[in-house]
C-alpha cells in the first residue's frame, strides 16, 4: 500500500504492523488545509482495515475534530505548528495518539463536551462546542498528558473488530 | 464555496455543491448563506445531498445559517447522507430542524422552480 505524501508535510511514513494490522504515522504542519489533506491520506491508508461506511465516517469525524482542535486552540496564539499522529489497528479498534507542541488544555484537562439543550429557543443555541462532545461520544480510553511543552492525547475508536482480516 | 439557489413561490432551495462542509469552509458558508438568504421567503430548504462529510464546525455553520434567518423564517434540511445525519443525531440537533429525506420529498407537493442560479464564493 502506498500513501501519497501530504503537500508541505515534513514527514509521512506508513508501515504495516505485526499480523497484517494497519499502522500509520503522519507528521505535518497543522493548518486547516493540511487537516483536509491529512484526513484524505488517513482514510486512504486505513483502507486495508475494510471498515464499514459507518465506522469509516466515525474515524474521519473523530480525527477531524481532534485535528481541528489543535489547529484552532493549541496553535491559536503561536501560529501553525507541527502535529504528529499515530494510528494503530488493534483487536479493540483503532488506537490513536496525537502529539502537538501548542498551548496546553485549560486546567490540564480535555473539555467534557456537554451537549446544549436542544429544547432551548433557537436564538440561544450555540454554534460551537460540539467537537469535544463528539470526541467523547465516539472514543474510549481517552487520556491527555502535558509533557514538557507537548500535548499528548491518546484514545481508541472502537471500529472494525467484527471485520475479518484478510491477507492482501 | 459552491452553492446553487432555486427560487419557488413560497420557498427557496440552497444546494451545497461541496463534498465537505468542514472547518475549512464553515465561515465562508455562513457568510454566503447570509448573503443568499437576506431576502428569502419564510422557508429555506438546504439541500445537503452532495455533502459527504460534516464536522462540528460545519454543524455550527448550519445552525448559524438558521439563526441568521431570524424568528419569522425557517431553515429546513434535505438529503442528509449517513455520515452527515449521524452528526445531527448524536448532537441532538436533528430536533431543531425539519429534516426531509430528500430534496424530491421536500418538493413533492410543489411546482417547478422559476429560476436557478449558481453562485461562486
Amino acid at each position: 500500500m502506498h500513501i501519497e505524501p501530504i503537500p508541505h508535510s515534513a514527514e509521512l511514513t506508513e508501515e504495516r504492523g505485526v499480523g497484517n494490522s494497519v499502522e500509520l504515522r503522519l507528521v505535518f504542519p497543522c493548518t486547516q488545509a493540511n487537516v483536509r489533506r491529512a484526513l484524505a491520506s488517513i482514510m486512504a491508508g486505513l483502507g486495508a482495515m475494510r471498515l464499514s461506511e459507518d465506522d469509516s465516517s466515525t474515524v474521519e469525524l473523530v480525527l477531524a475534530e481532534v485535528l481541528n482542535n489543535v489547529t484552532e486552540h493549541a496553535y491559536r496564539d503561536a501560529g501553525p505548528g507541527m502535529i504528529e499522529l499515530h494510528l494503530k489497528q488493534g483487536d479493540a479498534g483503532l488506537s490513536c495518539q496525537v502529539i502537538d507542541n501548542g498551548g496546553g488544555m485549560p486546567l490540564n484537562t480535555p473539555p467534557q463536551g456537554s451537549l446544549p439543550n436542544p429544547n432551548r429557543p433557537l436564538e440561544m443555541q450555540p454554534e460551537g462546542g460540539f467537537g469535544w462532545f463528539l470526541i467523547r461520544q465516539l472514543t474510549s480510553d481517552l487520556t491527555y498528558m502535558r509533557c514538557s511543552s507537548s500535548n499528548i492525547l491518546s484514545f481508541r475508536i472502537a471500529v472494525g473488530q467484527s471485520v475479518s482480516r484478510t491477507v492482501c | 464555496m459552491q452553492l446553487d439557489t432555486a427560487h419557488y413561490d413560497e420557498f427557496m432551495v440552497v444546494s451545497v455543491l461541496e463534498d465537505r462542509l468542514d472547518a475549512a469552509i464553515a465561515l465562508d458558508f455562513k457568510d454566503a448563506m447570509r448573503d443568499l438568504t437576506c431576502e428569502a421567503p419564510p422557508r429555506v430548504i438546504l439541500d445537503l445531498s452532495k455533502v459527504r462529510f460534516l464536522d462540528s464546525s460545519g454543524l455550527g455553520a448550519v445552525i448559524g445559517a438558521m439563526k441568521q434567518l431570524g424568528a419569522t423564517r425557517k431553515l429546513e434540511l434535505a438529503g442528509l447522507n449517513t455520515a452527515v445525519e449521524k452528526v445531527f443525531r448524536l448532537t441532538r440537533m436533528d430536533s431543531i430542524f425539519v429534516i426531509h429525506s430528500s430534496l424530491a420529498s421536500a418538493l413533492a407537493t410543489r411546482g417547478p422552480a422559476t429560476a436557478g442560479q449558481a453562485h461562486a464564493y
